[in-house]
């Protein structure tokens, strides 16, 4: 009833692979979901089969009580989808204030102007300010993006998901990569997300999985393996084989 | 662990001053180009007035070709015939069918973008080197038909028109009349690049998936971009129409796309007014070589390598990225 996503026996395939295999999965309205899994095994995959980046081979995708299955991207965000890139993706060339000004202005009318002024007005202005300030990246406005550092360039892809104020957000790895003092802040900010937001959020540190979520779901070889909440995630013995264990190997 | 403050301090919420216009610098080179412009004509010889005419005119285009090439990404190669349909409708009208030049400046417009409209929607799918061929060979058809519909076109031979209207019949006072319409031009898409729509651009440049996954829809805007270039491109081509009272298929050719890429290149992609310095660079320099040899494709060809090996940014952007190192 408030599933708020659906996923129904979404497959992706890939020629041969199925990088996603017959998934089903349900979060409901303001739950915050951590999706598990070792490398390859279909998280991002999933992701951009949740946001349109690829289509589902088959099964369905239905968000908010619509199935948006076929719908293409923008379309998708337009109903309440954000996310962010594990691959950084944000427009080197720009500044940090200029990145911020499309984030807002990607679901406002005001993105055909043509010969108006470029600046937003005072409510958007407060909103791309407040989630810079959360991401602290407020005293780097005016620097382009491509000379931030690793970190900065990371808390950006967060302050961009968030300033659209989304209905669900979807983070992938956020913290990977990123120095104990700014996974702190990434921390931060999922901690400082409002209470009614639902959050998919694809990590590999079970330390900030087990402070954040209500519940994990743990994917191998593109197959649902088990749905469990956190507590228990650690003790299950399916977990272990295929993901602690694999962490071992690669250790 | 301080939570954050829901709303920022008033001087956090400030608009970057840079963000607002631009620098005082940059406005000084401005005047001074626009001075230049100005002043040049009283005292040049008319043949070299009627250069300067061409020079302004072909800016134009260069700068149609920079909103795509260097604002949204995509290369194109059709804006010479874009150009041309506009320059073949002015002088069509006005010759063969005894129009009035004005209306016919309004209709070659209207037919540059109602091409540049079909040809986006045939192209915008594309990028790379894809988009640089589908449009080439989108140009080339409006050659072949400039060729071959000889009832219409006076193929090989052209057409002569009748376009200037009398008033500005000497090249001095039509050197000015340009200069009025460029300049004004220029502040209209100086305008567009810098509005919200202009950011749009740049965004698709730097990431499409991004901007999709931010609820752009990305098509959209492409053929909305590709559409409005190829508007300025025929304002470009009714100019050149009442300049040359002439159009034959080379004015719809390979050769003038080519050019007018080269001249945004040479001044600076993504740079807009670098298309002046472009502009005059290569026209200039094609009025000097051929003085002394009829190799001015191999001049141009030359050219072209030591500007992409020496400064691939080309002559404006390599200014301001000098002027940027220097204030570090
Ligand atoms: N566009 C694509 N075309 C072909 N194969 C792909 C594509 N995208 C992903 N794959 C493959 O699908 C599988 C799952 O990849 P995916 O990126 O979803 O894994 P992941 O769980 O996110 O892994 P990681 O933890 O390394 O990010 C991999 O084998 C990958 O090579
Ligand atoms: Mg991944």
């Amino acid at each position: 009833m408030t599933d708020f996503l659906q996923l129904d026996s979404v497959t992706v395939q890939f020629g041969a692979l199925r990088a996603v295999d017959d998934v089903s999965i349900r979060v409901r309205e303001g739950e915050r979901r951590a999706i598990i899994g070792p490398n390859g095994a279909g998280k991002t995959t999933l992701f951009n089969a949740i946001t349109g980046v690829v289509a589902a081979t088959s099964g369905q995708v239905i968000f908010a009580g619509k199935d948006v299955t076929r719908a293409p991207v923008h379309v998708r965000a337009r109903r309440g989808m954000s996310r962010t890139f594990q691959i950084t993706n944000l427009f080197p060339n720009l500044t940090v204030a200029e990145n911020m000004r499309l984030a807002v202005r990607g679901l406002s009318p005001r993105k055909f102007s043509f010969f108006g002024t470029d600046a937003l007005d005072a409510e958007e202005t407060r909103r791309a300010g407040a989630a810079l300030e959360i991401s602290r990246l407020h005293t780097r406005r005016d620097a382009a993006v491509k000379e931030l550092s690793y970190g900065e360039q990371r808390q950006l892809e967060m302050a961009m998901a968030l300033v659209a104020q989304p209905k669900l957000l979807l983070l992938d790895e956020p913290a990977a990569g990123l120095s104990p003092a700014e996974r702190v802040i990434v921390s931060d900010i999922i901690r400082a997300l409002p209470r009614d937001l639902t959050l998919v959020l694809i990590e590999h540190d079970m330390d900030l999985i087990l402070s954040l979520v209500d519940y994990v779901t743990c994917l191998n070889n593109g197959k649902l393996l088990v749905e469990a909440p956190p507590s228990e995630i650690r003790g299950n013995s399916d977990v272990q084989d295929v993901y602690l264990g694999k962490a071992r190997h690669n250790a | 662990m301080a939570s954050p403050a829901p709303n920022p301090a008033p001087d956090s919420t400030a608009l970057p001053a840079r963000d607002t216009g631009m620098s005082r610098l940059a406005m000084g080179a401005i005047a001074l180009g626009a001075l230049a412009f100005a002043v040049l004509p009283l005292i040049l010889p008319t043949y070299q007035v009627s250069i300067l005419t061409e020079v302004l005119i072909f800016a134009v285009l260069a700068m149609a070709v920079d909103i795509l090439a260097g604002y949204t990404g995509r290369t194109p190669l059709c804006h010479g015939a874009i150009f041309g349909v506009s320059t073949y409708v002015v002088v069509y009208w006005t010759s063969q069918m005894g129009g009035s030049p004005y209306v016919g400046v309004g209709l070659g417009i209207a037919a540059a973008t109602f091409v540049a409209a079909i040809f986006a929607l045939l192209a915008i799918r594309t990028s790379g080197v894809y988009f640089l061929l589908l449009t080439l060979a989108l140009g080339m058809i409006v050659w072949g038909v400039c060729l071959r519909w000889t009832s219409v076109t006076g193929g090989e031979n052209g057409l002569r028109g009748a376009v200037r209207p009398a008033a500005l019949a000497d090249g001095f006072s039509f050197y000015y009349a340009v200069f009025a319409a460029v300049a004004v031009v220029a502040f209209v898409m100086w305008r567009f690049v810098r509005s919200p729509f202009g950011l749009t651009l740049r965004g698709i440049r730097d990431s499409e998936s991004r901007m999709r996954s931010l609820g752009y829809n990305v098509p959209a805007h492409l053929f909305l971009a590709f559409t409005i270039s190829g508007f300025f491109a025929g304002i470009a081509g009714a100019l050149y129409a009442m300049f040359n009272d002439f159009v034959s298929p080379s004015t719809v050719g390979l050769s003038q796309s080519v050019e007018g890429l080269l001249m945004a290149i040479t001044g600076g992609i993504g740079t807009l007014f670098g298309a002046f310095i472009g502009s005059f660079a290569i026209i200039g320099l094609e009025n000097l070589v051929s003085l002394y040899t009829e190799r001015w494709q191999s001049v141009l060809g030359a050219m072209f390598v030591l500007i992409m090996i020496f400064a691939p940014e080309g002559i404006l952007g390599r200014i301001r990225s000098f002027v940027a190192q220097r204030r570090r």
